[in-house]
């Protein structure tokens, strides 16, 4: 028998005893409901860290520090410490800088760097972390909303500053969960206005003892000030007046590093400052020359699929590295095996329901006995009668597949909008939780309709070897 | 005829000429469906043949068996035997959907088979709205749908009064005669069977026991094409 044939015949039979059929149906489709709501559940949640990680423009970014740095993110540590003699490793100097930028694939490399520092507006004192921006940044998606603009050069007495900032600046804090001011708003009466920064600067001509002259901003560094007195160097108070170019609004949960700080300065301005970082404190002999050490050096790819080379590449020259490939290894680990659990429990429902579909076959086989013989016996083969079970037991699986999507969908909908009903009432912005990708439509129909053609084929055995001669025998 | 001990045919061993119009004859029991079951390769003898075309159907395939009943031979039974959730034009073009007939060609050929049985106007009804007679009709449109060379008919008056019986077996003479269709007829009344059959077999008790043409009808049929079935051999 031909295909549509076939479907029609299946479809008509499939109506004949409509109420059966359905409850069978039902029965698929809460399965594959089930399997839909607990894989796109899943897929939602990587989905929902993956878009964090992405925020965070570490994919194409990996972050090299000196394995003297205690503060080495990651795994890498341990294994790290094992292999090299971390009293031989690698200052993240000048030098290193440059050998970086011209490993291959790099588009730049760029020191982080960030520091504590007072800025005054309207003779107020304001304390806050600053952090440099490459000029690259300004193509960061990040800085979409901001208004304003980007920094006229790269070594422009100009900043950036954080809505938060903004707010804090204008003096117009927002309570807890009220209403959020608009970027737009904060940026009119700022945008043009200047701000000094007052910043410890590392010095390294010998000047008068620096200690007392250190300000605020030094004592907030977490680092004793009387513990420079025998430095080669010393740390004098500067002032730098920038003008506010841009009042940003960037995600404050974002992973990368600068965008946690609330005021940013084009990178060759902060550079030349020479502020006083956190490193000089511990490559105190290095740091007594003229180059600068950095805490961190962020290089970012041409593409983020040579993330993997690079890293390599910067470890073998005696570097600890991190990068979003890192962290997103361990999620994905964690997400496969999120995904078995959840599809096991998930195909549960639809294995329960398979054994429906047999029975319900098995029935109308009892039911339909007499119907095939006849068929049998005007000149049907094994084969139709078995391919007409067989389409049957499919078409109840594509429909049950067809409405458990749909089903499985209206419960995910159902679920994050409960939840963000209730994250909402936590005063916390709503999140897309819930995915359900096309590809996940078709596996749930293609599973259904698969595992349906197996209960099918008991029953469709079952028919196509019927006696025609017993089954027309009875009325 | 899958028990072991009960043999339902026992050495029969008959020949039937193309164009024949055979009864077969005999009490309930006495094994004549048995060999019209044979005949329609619906069942396969344990021992012996059953040669047709010159093909044995003891020793075709399952799937050949099921080729031979939708090409070569048409059924009609006492209970009718329509399914009764399609209308008369889906049951009459259900043999064509295992031809793999195309669409467009199935319902004109149905709307055919069924003018021809006078049921045209009835096509969209299903089996259920009909009464006996019009729904045997409707069987001899299915049988005929896919021009057999064989029609096999088991008691098809078995339930019908007399009237509607012999307007029924008008029309199978009438096939018999037009379309020179081989007609194998189960019955145990004998009347029926003198008056349109050309050719008389009893038999009892899974033996053939008397094979006689019936002189009142035998005339009629002018001459026989070539030999088609019913070599003799072992059981049957």
């Amino acid at each position: 028998m031909k295909i549509p044939d076939l479907a029609e015949l299946a479809l008509r039979n499939l109506r004949e005893s409509l109420l059966r059929n359905s409850l069978t149906t039902v029965g698929i489709s809460v399965g594959v409901a089930s399997l839909v709501a607990m894989l796109s559940l899943g897929i939602g949640l990587q989905q929902l860290f993956s878009r964090r990680l992405a925020k965070s423009g570490l994919f194409d970014t990996v972050l090299v520090t000196s394995h003297r740095d205690m503060r080495t993110m990651g795994r890498e540590r341990d294994e790290d410490r094992s292999g090299a003699n971390p009293g031989e490793s690698r200052v993240l100097d000048k030098a290193a800088r440059v050998e970086l930028e011209h490993l291959p694939n790099v588009l730049e490399a760029y020191p982080d760097i960030r520091f504590s520092a007072e800025l005054r507006y309207d003779d107020k004192p304001h304390l806050t972390m600053i952090s440099a921006l490459p000029e690259s940044a300004k193509s960061n998606d990040a800085f979409d909303g901001m208004q304003g603009s980007f920094f006229s050069s790269d070594a422009a007495p100009e900043v950036i500053v954080q809505k938060a900032f903004a707010e804090e600046l204008l003096g117009k804090t927002p309570p807890r969960g009220g209403e959020e001011p608009n970027v737009a708003d904060l940026a009119k009466p700022l945008l043009g206005k200047e701000l000094t920064i007052h910043y410890a600067q590392r010095a390294v001509s010998p000047t008068q003892p620096s200690a007392p002259s250190a300000d605020a901003a030094n004592s907030n560094s977490n680092f004793n000030d009387s513990s420079l007195a025998g430095a080669a160097y010393s740390v004098v108070s500067r002032e730098q007046k920038v003008k506010i170019v841009g009042v940003a609004d960037l995600d404050p949960e974002s992973m990368r590093g600068p965008t946690r700080a609330r005021v940013f300065l084009p990178l060759k301005l902060a550079e030349s400052l020479h502020v006083m970082q956190l490193t000089d404190l511990r490559e105190i002999s290095r740091a007594a020359s003229d180059q600068p050490v950095y805490t961190s050096v962020s290089v970012r790819v041409k593409n983020p699929a040579q993330i993997q080379a690079l890293e390599d590449a910067i470890k073998k020259m005696g570097f600890g590295t991190f990068s979003i490939l890192d962290a997103s290894r361990g999620l994905q680990q964690v997400f496969r095996v999120l995904y078995a659990f959840l599809g096991i429990f998930g195909s549960l429902a639809l294995i329960v329901s398979s054994i429906g579909i047999v029975n319900t076959l098995v029935m109308a086989i009892l039911e339909r006995r007499r119907e095939i013989g006849i068929m049998k016996a005007i000149g049907a083969s094994d084969g139709d009668v078995k391919k007409l079970f067989f389409a049957e037991a499919g078409a109840m699986g594509i429909l049950g597949g067809i409405v458990g999507v749909v089903l499985g969908w209206a419960i995910g909908q159902l679920i994050n909008f409960g939840t963000n009903l209730w994250l909402k009432s936590q005063s916390v912005p709503p999140e897309h939780f819930w995915a359900v990708p096309w590809w996940l439509v078709a596996l749930a129909i293609g599973f259904s309709f698969l595992v349906s053609l197996v209960s099918g084929l008991y029953p469709a055995g079952r028919a196509a070897r019927l006696d025609p001669v017993q089954a027309l025998r009875y009325e | 005829m899958g028990e072991n001990l009960i043999r339902a045919v026992d050495g029969v061993s008959l020949e039937i000429r193309a164009g024949e119009f055979v009864a077969l004859l005999g009490s309930s029991g006495s094994g004549k469906s048995s060999v019209l079951n044979l005949i329609a390769g619906l069942d396969r003898p344990t021992s012996g043949s059953v040669i047709i075309q010159d093909r044995d159907l003891a020793k075709l395939s399952r799937e050949e068996l099921a080729k031979y009943r939708l090409h070569v031979v048409g059924m009609v039974f006492q209970s009718f035997n329509l399914i009764a959730s399609m209308t008369l034009a889906e049951n009459v073009e259900l043999p064509l959907r295992f031809a793999e007939v195309d669409r467009s060609q199935r319902a004109n050929l149905a709307r055919e088979a069924l003018e021809r049985v006078g049921l045209r106007a009835r096509m969209d009804h299903r089996p259920s709205e009909l009464s006996g007679g019009e729904q045997q009709r409707a069987a001899l449109a299915r049988a005929l749908i896919n021009r057999p060379k064989l029609l096999l008919a088991d008691e098809p008056t078995g339930n019908l009064d007399s009237h509607t019986g012999t307007e029924i077996m008008e029309m199978v003479r009438q096939f018999n005669r037009e379309l020179g269709m081989t007609v194998v007829m189960v019955t145990h009344e004998r009347a029926l069977a003198e008056r349109y059959a050309q050719r008389m077999i009893f038999l009892a008790d899974g033996k053939l026991v008397d094979d006689r043409a019936n002189d009142d009808r035998a005339n009629d049929q002018k001459n026989a094409h070539a030999v088609d079935s019913g070599k003799p051999g072992g059981n049957l």
